[in-house]
């Protein structure tokens, strides 16, 4: 109980200022788009500093450590010598650590170590990073793309077709009509969602999952007929494409021009999502689609566009593989699975376009060394899954890499007394 | 029971909610917690209810101290707290949500019904809280579900009951029900803890006040000495205007006009009946109205939101119908929505982006369809500036602003624009009694520049203060509007749905709105 009558100091105006500007300081952790005007240096320092990238970056160490565990175990050595751990603990820890060592040594030096390792990773991040946007597109207008699988084989199912049936056209007619036809081959997949979610209120999930099973069972069927196989062909794999549309070869290795498909497109979505006008549509429908239509922006337009937008990216990525390394005629299962990958990509890339593409070019090295790493000591393929499935574990899970780290973080959802709890 | 606070702390990332609070609420009390939205008064009791954890201080209880580590612990001590929003189950029997988590069973673990009926029924008629037991607490007006509330923590033998803002939900006659109710508890020798940022009502119910300012208690009052304005000025920390200051209107021609709207909802029951309105340029007209009233449904109407099942909306003759709401937006209709978190902004976006949320794809904010920074936040700092948006910079998350200074973000935005037609829904609630001052004056002077303003508010103190013309809305009629200055209780009343010829005799109401029969409507509610 301080003064018993009302005597308000004169400066308590500036005081109730002050200290206003530095509670929104502190709760406010996104400073975000608006800073448009500052130099790239200062934004790419801002980006790698930025505590969703430091998270990530420790998702990723931890995922290694447990990793190395599960490596340290699975090696014969290592299990006999920690039978006698307490007599002898260097053997044990000798074997695990050379078992480590070895291991994500041929990691490493599969996916970045050599010329032919590093295209090889860059071929299959390709469609990693254009399935990872169409997962990531949908998600800034607040929708979840399931179906990028179903995507990718209706855009390399049409572009192939366009690849084997159009004839005598020249290279640069030929490859971007076919790149084209996947395109839209995949947009009209993602198109069907979103006009039934606009429509109908159907969830995109449901919807999208269920294109993804029609899209398989399409191409099953489109590989008994005459259409894809050709006369007198009874292998279920489709027609070759010819020179003229597929994909040129780079640094005469087996990479092609497809990488550089991808990061144009990467480019194209980057400038639409972040200094476009329909981009601060799509953000804001997906950040508050209530208020977004108070505003007069379409939650109809951002859904269609976005879904359809997703279809025409993971079409791209069919018509990449179509058109690449599965030009010689594709098979049933020429996507595979790199739709589903879109989407553990996008997650690790946050949905943003730069995450995007660094997570598809991380997944696409992890595959590759994965392989090194089998061939050379000896640890399975799917060591890698689970390296995968633990990074994206701990990116969910923020709370525990902070935990862990003792990082601390101030955010607004923590401070509920001051904000959304006494403003409600 | 005697409840005393020592140098209560409770620090949050960046703030402290309280600052070394001393508190004491005696035996037999009906103690008032003053503040604005933010200065600490829900932390302060969240963490007497067990909620949160002080950082520092104690609580004790009839001198000594006790540790509160849940809200079971402060049960068992005997606090009871009714939540702004109420914390009943709505498909749930009164009987069973107030026995609820002490049911009473027989042998085998069945539900002993009557004996809970019984019980309810004797706890109501003790405390003269009447309340039908078998009644579902869905189909209950929101006064009574507050009753049950109560009757909750009574049931679980509350001797310091603490009301968190109960008025703010109820009509005026309702709110002098529950002051009824709460005396008779006061007199039962409970103590009560009443939280409120009105000042009119601490003064009518409170024993003592104690003001809470920016965490800290600046102050006690005794209701019978202060004045509205000592308290106003204690609470803000600065002199303030209580009144708005404003000259007779200058109404001009007619802006805005319905007809005959109507809207039914998607079971066919009507929100809207037969609604007729004018608005006149340089005129404000304030909607008054207990909240659920269709104030919200006219609201959408008349701003393009939405189009009515039959009636009709012209802006300056022409039909609404035919133009888009973006259109409309930015051709003469600013629209400050009632849910501003909801409707009015985009939390996670900044303050500059907020503010151009209704003209994101237009010159001069975009340019053959990107987004032109330099210009939007040249735009959001004189914005900043002229409606006085208190941040550390326009790059700031508008969600991260106070109450207050996020509304002036709205109020920036759809201002700003050269409008014929402000439309603006509880253009106050939840902002603190300084940045009420300044949205009040922004509208007059809207007015004053020749818009035509339609308030929407529930808030009876803000219709009186700013209205040139008031209508209130019951059961989706609109009775009025009426010329001020019109009687504060005859609008009370007919809030509650009391026939305006019955008030205001034969006192006619303006041109552009018939009298609305409300007989039809009373006996629905009864």
């Amino acid at each position: 109980m301080t003064d018993g009558s009302p005597q308000p100091a004169p400066d308590a105006d500036d005081e109730v200022r002050r200290l206003e500007q530095e509670r929104a300081a502190v709760v406010d952790q996104d400073v975000r788009r608006t800073t448009g005007d500052e130099t790239l240096v200062q934004r790419l320092v801002d980006a790698v500093t930025g505590p969703n990238v430091v998270v990530t970056l420790l998702a990723i160490v931890l995922a290694l450590v447990i990793g190395a565990v599960l490596i340290a175990v699975s090696d014969a050595e290592a299990r006999t010598s920690l039978a006698y751990v307490f007599a002898r603990p260097g053997d044990f820890f000798g074997a695990a650590w050379t078992a480590i060592s070895d291991s994500y040594g041929a990691l490493a030096k599969g996916a970045v170590g050599s010329r032919n390792g590093i295209t090889e990773s860059l071929l299959a991040a390709t469609p990693l990073i254009l399935t990872g946007l169409a997962v990531a597109l949908p998600f800034r207008a607040g929708l979840f793309n399931i179906g990028g699988e179903g995507q990718v084989i209706a855009g390399g199912m049409v572009a192939s077709w366009v690849g084997f049936s159009a004839s005598g056209l020249p290279l640069v007619v030929h490859l971007p009509l076919a790149l084209a036809a996947g395109i839209v081959g995949g947009a009209l997949m993602g198109w069907i969602p979103g006009v039934l979610k606009t429509r109908t209120g159907a969830h995109e999930v449901i919807t999208t999952i269920m294109l993804n099973n029609i899209a398989r069972i399409a191409l099953s069927y489109a590989l008994t007929s005459a259409i894809f196989l050709g006369p007198n062909n009874v292998n279920p794999r489709g027609l070759s494409v010819p020179d003229s549309a597929r994909l040129p070869r780079l640094f005469d290795s087996r990479l092609n021009a497809g990488i550089i498909v991808a990061i144009v497109a990467a480019i194209l979505l980057y400038y639409l999502m972040e200094r476009s006008s329909r981009g601060f549509e799509i953000e804001a429908v997906g950040l508050n689609p209530h208020a977004a239509s108070s505003a007069g922006m379409s939650v109809a337009r951002a859904t269609i566009f976005t879904l359809a937008g997703a279809g025409a990216l993971a079409g791209l990525a069919g018509a990449v593989l179509g058109l690449g390394v599965a030009a010689g005629g594709i098979t049933t299962g020429f996507s595979a699975g790199v739709g589903f990958d879109g989407i553990t990509v996008a997650l690790l890339g946050r949905a943003r376009v730069p995450g995007t593409v660094a997570a598809g070019l991380l997944f696409g090295a992890l595959s590759i060394g994965g392989r090194a790493m089998q061939a050379q000591a000896g640890i399975n393929l799917d060591l890698v899954g689970v390296l995968q499935a633990l990074i994206i574990l701990f990116v969910a899970a923020p709370a525990l890499v902070q935990a862990l780290f003792r990082l601390k973080r101030a955010r607004p959802g923590v401070t509920p007394g001051m904000t959304a709890g006494e403003s409600a | 029971m005697e409840l005393e606070l020592r140098g209560i702390t409770k620090r949050f990332p960046g703030v402290i909610a309280n600052d070394h609070v001393d508190l004491r609420v005696t035996d037999g009390e009906i103690h008032g917690l003053l503040g604005e939205n933010g200065a600490g008064k829900s932390t302060l009791m969240n963490i007497l209810y067990g909620l949160y954890s002080a950082d520092e201080g104690e609580i004790l209880i009839d001198g000594s101290p006790v540790e509160l580590d849940g809200p079971a612990d402060a049960i068992a001590a005997g606090i009871g707290m009714v939540h702004q929003h109420f914390m009943l189950v709505p498909v749930f029997t009164v009987a069973e949500n107030i026995t609820l988590g002490t049911e009473m069973v027989r042998p085998g673990g069945r539900l002993d019904r009557s004996a809970a009926d019984d019980a309810v029924r004797e706890l109501s008629v003790r405390h003269g809280l009447p309340v039908e037991p078998d009644a579902v607490v869905e189909n209950l007006p929101v006064g009574l579900q507050q009753r049950v509330e109560i009757l909750k923590a009574l049931y679980r033998d509350a001797q310091l009951l603490i009301l968190d803002e109960p008025t703010a939900v109820l009509t005026p006659p309702e709110a002098d029900d529950l002051f009824e109710a709460m005396a008779s508890l006061r007199d039962d020798g409970r103590s009560l803890v009443f939280i409120s940022h009105k000042l009119r009502e601490h003064r009518a119910i409170a024993d003592r006040i104690s003001v809470l300012r920016r965490g800290r208690i600046v102050g006690t009052a005794d209701p019978r000495e202060a004045s509205e304005q000592e308290l106003a000025d204690l609470m803000v920390g600065r002199p303030v205007d209580l009144v708005v200051d404003k000259t007779p209107s200058a109404a001009g021609d007619v802006v805005l006009e319905a007809r005959g709207l109507g809207v039914v909802d998607d079971e066919g029951s009507p929100l809207l009946t037969d609604v007729d309105l004018a608005v006149r340029r340089g005129e404000i007209v304030a909607v008054a109205g207990v909240e659920g009233n269709g104030q919200g449904t006219l609201v959408a109407c008349v701003t393009g939101l939405r189009s009515p099942d039959s009636g009709s909306v012209t802006l300056r003759g022409t039909d609404l119908s035919a133009t888009s709401r973006v259109d409309l937006l930015r051709g003469g209709i600013g629209h400050v929505p009632e849910d501003r978190n909801r409707d009015g902004l985009v939390g996670p976006m900044s303050i500059a982006e907020n503010l151009i949320l209704d003209h994101w794809d237009a010159e001069p904010y975009a340019s053959r369809g990107l987004l032109q920074f330099a210009t939007i936040r040249r735009h959001a700092d004189e914005a900043v500036e002229a409606y006085d948006i208190r941040t550390p910079s326009s790059a700031t998350s508008a969600g991260s602003l106070s109450g207050g200074n996020q509304q002036k973000v709205v109020v920036a935005r759809e201002f700003d624009k050269d409008n014929d037609l402000l439309v603006a829904a509880q253009p106050t609630r939840g902002v603190d009694v300084g940045s009420i001052e300044y949205i009040h004056k922004r509208i007059v002077q809207e007015r004053d520049g020749g818009t035509a303003v339609l308030i929407v508010s529930s808030e009876l103190d803000e219709v009186l203060a700013l209205a040139d013309r008031v209508a209130v809305m019951f059961h989706g009629r609109l009775m009025g509007p009426f010329d001020m200055p019109i009687d504060k209780s005859a609008i009370g009343q007919m809030m509650a749905g009391a026939d305006p010829a019955d008030i205001l005799g034969d006192r006619p109401a303006t041109p552009d709105g018939p009298t609305a029969d409300v007989d039809a409507i009373d006996e629905e509610q009864s």
